[in-house]
């Protein structure tokens, strides 16, 4: 199926493999943001006027739609934040800064993204907490065997992306989250990568808290969600105090907060984005979660057997599912490649894509990512691999 | 500068840069500089004397056009007094930043004449010379 009519951007003659970064928005998406500021701007929960309670009902829809999305037990477990990262601050810093004490161990990975490193290494230096590391597999992959190598008694919780932004490898965590859950570790899923690109059932999966942003499965920038089970949820503490998530308040002992999720939602909420999120589900519905994986899946297999028929190409994790693929052309900075594809209009990511820590396992800082979404296509890829057999990339990449 | 010399001289300097490797010596004085936007990252030594530049050294990660101007920076400033080395500065900034500048100055740093096209491109173009120059600013 040909979607690219359904992306303004898609017009512009570019080749979009950042999708890692963010997504393109369909226009349905543009559109009812523009139809929230154009015909019913109002504050949502507010108002005793119409437009005011359209504008909280869109709004309290789309929490609707992402409790069906992730199969969530009930809508009120499902905040809404400003992104992934918000997300894991919020339950890093209003739920385990008060449930965990000074020598609780937390699993990460080195592979996880600054947003899942950062909050827990400021919690160590905080409380006294310990970061420690799931050794990765050769293929710098998650294993069940590996996780039991590095679980002790003192391991409190488990934070680890389902699907990895640099290597883009899919974390067994069925089976994580089960093994974690008989020696009474909760588990916190980043999945900036995963959701709106493979089926993630909150319910199915048994996750305790999961963080996803908007803007990376269609929807606007500035909105995230936050998931956690109703009784976990209930003790986050909020980070932020003001309208909208109180009752009342008389004096610094007579407060009265409003339940969940209003609570964790002060302040006016990104009303027109949330709305927009609303439309990239519809979307992304519309398309079939399985459909989008598998379109990925195929794509990404033909992108790197065409890369490896390239000399001079190093595929890092060609043995690894999902939908990223990191490279290096020998011998050119990956920052120099990717300048280079931008003449041509190829946008793909160069660096460490906020996973500093993952040097220490791939031996190499920075890569090229190309990172797929459904709306890519055959063509797109050729014209990728046209571009990238050529001898004189490093030369044509200064511009002089 | 003919296109083909530019290209030539940026790719020698790339590959092969003048004065690779640190020396780590206590009569250097030392700094980091990275650019925060792009993964451009060099560690710079310089060594002053009777306010002469005596050695230029540096060591990193960086893309061919800053590996380059950096490797071209140190060959042209060794040697030279701070004045002049501050000088020659001044005129390359001028340059990236499409003001009027002395070309007899630069000589091989005008392989970057053109950089100012490619805005994204200005921060590396100047990232090793700009480290040396607050090397030379912290020497006084």
């Amino acid at each position: 199926m040909n979607y690219k009519n359904d992306f303004p951007m898609l017009e512009k003659d570019i080749v979009y493999f950042d999708n890692g970064a963010t997504t393109l928005k369909p226009k349905c998406v543009i559109d009812a943001i523009c139809d929230y500021y154009t015909n019913y701007t109002s504050n949502a929960h507010r108002g005793d006027y119409k437009l005011s309670v359209k504008a909280s009902n869109e709004y309290e829809n789309v929490r609707e739609k992402v409790k069906d999305l992730i199969n969530a037990k009930n809508k009120d477990e499902i905040v809404f934040t400003s992104g992934s990262t918000e997300s894991l601050n919020l339950v890093i810093n209003g739920y385990f800064k008060n449930h965990l004490n000074k020598g609780d161990e937390v699993l990460i990975t080195k592979s996880e993204h600054a947003s899942n490193i950062l909050p827990w290494y400021e919690l160590e230096n905080e409380i006294g907490i310990k970061v420690k590391y799931i050794p990765l597999t050769e293929n710098h992959t998650v294993t069940i065997e590996n996780l039991k190598m590095v679980v002790t008694d003192k391991t409190k919780v488990i934070s680890i992306a389902h699907v990895t932004n640099v290597i883009g490898d899919v974390r067994p965590i069925k089976e994580i989250i089960s093994y974690a859950h008989e020696k009474g570790i909760l588990v916190v899923i980043d999945g900036a990568q995963s959701v709106g690109h493979t089926k993630v059932d909150v319910t199915s999966l048994d996750i305790d808290f999961l963080a996803f942003s908007a803007h990376k499965m269609l929807g606007p920038t500035g909105v995230g969600v936050l998931y956690g089970k109703y009784e976990l949820l209930d003790e986050v503490k909020p980070l932020k105090y003001g309208g909208g998530m109180n009752i009342a308040f008389t004096s610094p002992k007579e407060i009265e907060y409003k339940d969940l999720p209003f609570r964790l939602e002060a302040g006016t909420q990104n009303i027109a984005g949330v709305i927009g999120f609303g439309k990239a589900i519809d979307y992304i519905n519309k398309v079939g979660i399985d459909n989008i994986e598998e379109t990925c899946d195929e794509l990404k297999e033909y992108i790197v057997k065409k890369l490896k028929t390239l000399k001079n190409v190093k595929v890092y994790n060609e043995n690894v599912e999902g939908s990223t693929i990191a490279f290096n052309i020998n011998g050119i900075f990956a920052q120099d490649t990717a300048i280079y594809l931008d003449k041509y209009n190829i946008c793909v990511r160069s660096g460490s894509h906020c996973a500093k820590k993952l040097e220490d396992e791939l031996g190499i800082k920075n890569t090229c990512r190309i990172s797929i979404y459904f709306y890519n296509t055959k063509e797109d890829a050729d014209k990728l691999i046209e571009i990238l057999d050529n001898d004189k990339i490093l030369e044509e990449s200064l511009g002089v | 500068m003919e296109s083909n010399f530019k290209r030539t001289l940026i790719l020698e300097n790339y590959e092969k840069p003048f004065h690779r490797g640190l020396l780590k010596d206590s009569t250097y004085l030392r700094e980091n500089k990275n650019n925060s936007s792009c993964i451009d990252n060099f560690d710079i030594e310089l060594k002053i004397e009777d306010g002469i530049i005596k050695d230029i050294r540096f060591d990193g990660e960086a893309c061919a056009i800053a590996t380059s101007s950096m490797s071209i920076s140190i060959s042209k400033l060794i040697g030279k007094s701070k004045e002049e080395a501050l000088n020659i500065i001044e005129n390359y900034e001028k340059m990236i930043n499409e003001e009027e500048y002395d070309e007899d100055l630069l000589e091989e740093l005008t392989a970057y004449e053109d950089i100012y096209k490619q805005p994204a491109r200005k921060k590396c173009a100047t990232l090793g010379i700009l480290g040396i120059k607050d090397l030379i600013n912290k020497s006084k």
